[in-house]
C-alpha cells in the first residue's frame, strides 16, 4: 500500500513542476480557482484510461484539452461533472476538487453537480422535441419558477440562435441544421446557470462557419462561465482558449491498451509558442497526431 | 494478372472487357430457389384463406353478417352466432391491456434502466425470453391450478377472470421482451442530453427514455394482444365455455367472475360439430377473427411508422 503511493507520487512529480510553473504566470488566488485535480486516474473495470492527471482549472478561462485519438481527454472531462457514473464500470482514484469541495464525496449527488457543471456533447443531441421544450426541461426540473418565456428567450439570445428560432419555438428541434442544433445545445446548458460548462469536441460534426459561430459564441459567453474544451482542432485551441493542457496516450504493446496522461499544461500561447515538452511540440507542430 | 498497356486503350475495348461473359447459373438458380419457397408459403397460406372464404360466405347466403355478430351459441346452426364470443375476447384483451402492459413496462424499465449487470439479472432476462417461448398450453394448467384452483374464491373457478389472468400471464413475457427492445433503442445521447442539464435518472426516464420508447411499446402491446386473442389451448384448461352460455348479466365485476368463451373456443367447438353448417359457421368465425387481428396488426403498423424517431 505504502509502495503504491510513493509510486504514485513519484509519478507526479513532473506535473506538479508544470503545475508550479503555471502557478507563477497565473498568481491565481483561491477564488479564482474551479477544479482542481490531483494525481486523478480513471478506469473502466482493470483498464486504466487516463493516469495520474494533476491540473488547476481557472474560473472564467477557457481551458482547452488537446491531443490524439484515445488520450482520455474526453474520459478526463466526463469526470468533471460525474457523467461517467453513468458507465457501471467506471471509476476514479486520486481527487477532484470543486471549489475546494471533494466531487466524488459520498455525500456529493451528482445530479447536483450537472447542475452546476454543464456539458455540450460532441453530436448535437436535442431532445426529439420542441425548440423551447429543449430549453425549458432543464430550469423545469431544477425548479425554476419565474418567467419561463423570458428565460427562453435569453438562453436562446445567449447562444446567439433567438433571431434564427423565435418564430418557431414549437417546432421540432430536430429540424435544425447541425450548427443550429449545437447552438441549442449550449442555450440548454446556459439555461440552467450553471457555473462551468463542459464541451466535449462541441464543433467536431460542423462545417467552418457554424464552427466560428460557437467559437465566438464561447468569447462572449466566457465572462459568464468557466469554460472547459476538449478538442482535435489545434487552431480551435489557439484560437479560443486562455489555457491549454496537452494530453497523449502511452501505448502499452503487450495488452494493445492506451492510457492517457497529461503532458504540459500552460498558457495557450506558451503551449504554442514554446513548449517545454518535446512531446508537445511534436505534436503542435504537427510532425504527429 | 492484369498487364498494364503501353497506350490507353480505345473505350470500346475497355467495354468489352468490363462486360461480363459469364452467366451466373448458380447464383440464378440460388434466386429461383429462394423465389419457389416463397410461392410455395405464399401458396399455402391463400389455399387456406381461399377455402376459408368459401365456406363462410355459404353462412351469408342464407343469412346477415349482423345476424352473426348478434346471435348467441345456440344448437341451431342458423341462429348460432358469436356475439358472446365477441363479449368474451373483447373482456380478454382488457386483462392483456390493464394487466400485462402496466406490468409488463415496469418490468422492462427495471431491467433496462435500474438493474445492474449482474449475473442473476442476466439469468432472469434469459428466463423471461424463454417463458415467452413456453407453449401456450403450458399457461393453461398454470392457469387451471393457480386462478381456477388456487385463487378460486376471488375468481370464482372457470370464470372471465380466471382467462383473462392466464391470458395476461401468458403474454407478460412478450411485453416485457418488445418494451427491453424499445428502450435498449433509445439512443444514449438523449439519456446523456437529459443528465447534462441535471436531471436525475426518473427525470431522464419519465420525460426522455419513455416518450421516445413509447411508439415501439405500444407497437409490442398490440402484438402481444393479437397473440392472445388468438389463443384457444390456454382458455380451454381454463374452462372456457363451448356450448351454451347465458347471457352476461349483473355488474361488471360480477361479471368478472361469470363463466365465459372467446373467439377461438367457439370456432373450436363448431369445427368439432359433425353437422356441416356448424363447419361453416367456424369459417365465419374464423374470418372475423382474422379481420379483428388484421385491424390490430394494422394499427401497430401505423403507430410505428408514425411515431417512429430517427435520430
Amino acid at each position: 500500500m505504502e509502495s503504491k503511493t510513493a509510486v504514485r507520487e513519484a509519478r507526479q512529480t513532473p506535473h506538479n513542476e508544470v503545475h508550479a510553473e503555471v502557478g507563477h504566470h497565473e498568481s491565481p488566488t483561491h477564488r479564482d480557482v474551479v477544479f482542481e485535480t490531483r494525481a486523478l486516474s480513471v478506469y473502466y473495470g482493470d483498464f486504466r484510461a487516463v493516469r495520474d492527471v494533476s491540473m488547476t482549472i481557472y474560473r472564467n478561462h477557457i481551458t482547452a484539452l488537446i491531443g490524439p485519438s484515445g488520450c482520455g481527454k474526453t474520459t478526463f472531462i466526463r469526470c468533471l461533472n460525474r457523467m461517467n457514473d453513468l458507465i457501471e464500470t467506471a471509476r476514479i482514484e486520486g481527487e477532484i476538487k470543486y471549489h475546494g469541495v471533494n466531487l466524488y464525496d459520498k455525500k456529493v449527488d451528482a445530479v447536483e453537480v450537472r447542475r452546476r457543471v454543464g456539458m455540450v456533447f460532441q453530436k448535437p443531441n436535442p431532445f426529439p422535441k420542441s425548440i423551447y421544450d429543449n430549453i425549458a426541461f432543464g430550469p423545469k426540473i431544477s425548479g425554476f419558477k419565474g418567467d419561463m418565456d423570458e428565460l427562453v428567450e435569453q438562453s436562446l439570445q445567449k447562444a446567439a440562435l433567438w433571431d434564427e428560432v423565435k418564430d418557431r419555438l414549437k417546432e421540432s428541434a430536430m429540424g435544425l441544421s447541425g450548427g443550429q442544433q449545437q447552438r441549442l445545445c449550449i442555450a440548454r446548458c446556459v439555461a440552467v446557470s450553471p457555473d462551468v460548462i463542459l464541451m466535449d469536441e462541441p464543433c467536431s460534426s460542423l462545417d467552418p462557419i457554424a464552427t466560428g459561430r460557437i467559437e465566438d459564441l464561447m468569447q462572449d459567453i466566457k465572462e459568464d462561465y468557466s469554460i472547459v474544451i476538449v478538442t482535435h482542432n489545434m487552431q480551435q485551441a489557439a484560437r479560443v482558449s486562455d489555457m491549454t493542457a496537452f494530453f497523449t496516450a502511452e501505448v502499452n504493446e503487450q495488452q494493445d491498451r492506451r492510457t492517457g496522461m497529461l503532458v504540459e499544461y500552460d498558457k495557450t500561447e506558451n503551449i504554442f509558442q514554446t513548449p517545454s515538452d518535446e512531446r508537445t511540440a511534436t505534436y503542435v507542430t504537427g510532425r504527429f497526431g | 494478372m492484369v498487364v498494364r498497356p503501353e497506350a490507353v486503350p480505345p473505350s470500346d475495348v475497355v467495354l468489352a472487357h468490363l462486360k461480363g461473359k459469364r452467366t451466373d447459373v448458380k447464383g440464378l438458380l440460388f434466386q429461383t430457389a429462394l423465389l419457389l419457397s416463397l410461392l410455395l408459403s405464399l401458396l399455402f397460406l391463400v389455399v387456406l384463406l381461399v377455402d376459408i372464404f368459401l365456406d363462410a360466405m355459404a353462412v351469408f347466403e342464407t343469412r346477415s353478417l349482423a345476424s352473426f355478430l348478434e346471435g348467441s351459441l345456440s344448437g341451431f346452426p342458423d341462429r348460432a352466432g358469436v356475439s358472446q364470443a365477441l363479449y368474451g375476447s373483447a373482456m380478454l384483451m382488457l386483462f392483456v391491456v390493464f394487466v400485462s402492459f402496466p406490468l409488463g413496462v415496469a418490468a422492462a424499465v427495471y431491467l433496462e434502466e435500474y438493474a445492474s449487470d449482474t449475473r442473476f439479472n442476466r439469468f432472469i432476462t434469459v428466463n423471461i425470453r424463454n417463458l415467452a417461448g413456453v407453449p401456450s398450453i403450458v399457461y393453461g394448467l398454470l392457469g387451471l391450478s393457480l386462478f381456477v384452483g388456487t385463487l378460486s374464491a376471488i375468481t370464482g373457478g372457470p370464470s372471465l377472470l380466471a382467462g383473462g389472468m392466464t391470458l395476461a400471464v401468458l403474454v407478460l413475457p412478450i411485453v416485457i421482451i418488445t418494451a427491453s427492445e424499445a428502450l435498449r433503442a433509445v439512443p444514449l445521447s438523449i439519456r446523456e442530453a437529459g443528465y447534462g442539464v441535471g436531471a436525475t435518472k426518473w427525470e431522464v426516464i419519465r420525460s426522455h427514455v419513455l416518450p421516445s420508447a413509447a411508439p415501439g411499446i405500444l407497437t409490442g402491446t398490440i402484438l402481444a394482444i393479437s397473440r392472445a386473442i388468438g389463443e384457444a389451448a390456454p382458455l380451454l384448461l381454463v374452462g372456457a365455455v363451448g356450448g351454451l352460455l347465458g347471457q352476461a348479466q349483473g355488474g361488471f365485476f360480477s361479471q368478472l367472475q361469470d363463466r365465459f368463451t372467446a373467439l377461438p373456443i367457439v370456432i373450436f367447438e363448431w369445427t368439432k360439430e359433425a353437422n356441416s353448417e356448424f363447419k361453416a359457421l367456424a369459417s365465419a368465425g374464423i374470418v372475423v377473427l382474422m379481420v379483428i387481428i388484421l385491424i390490430s396488426n394494422a394499427a401497430a403498423i401505423i403507430l410505428r411508422n408514425r411515431y417512429e424517431r430517427k435520430w
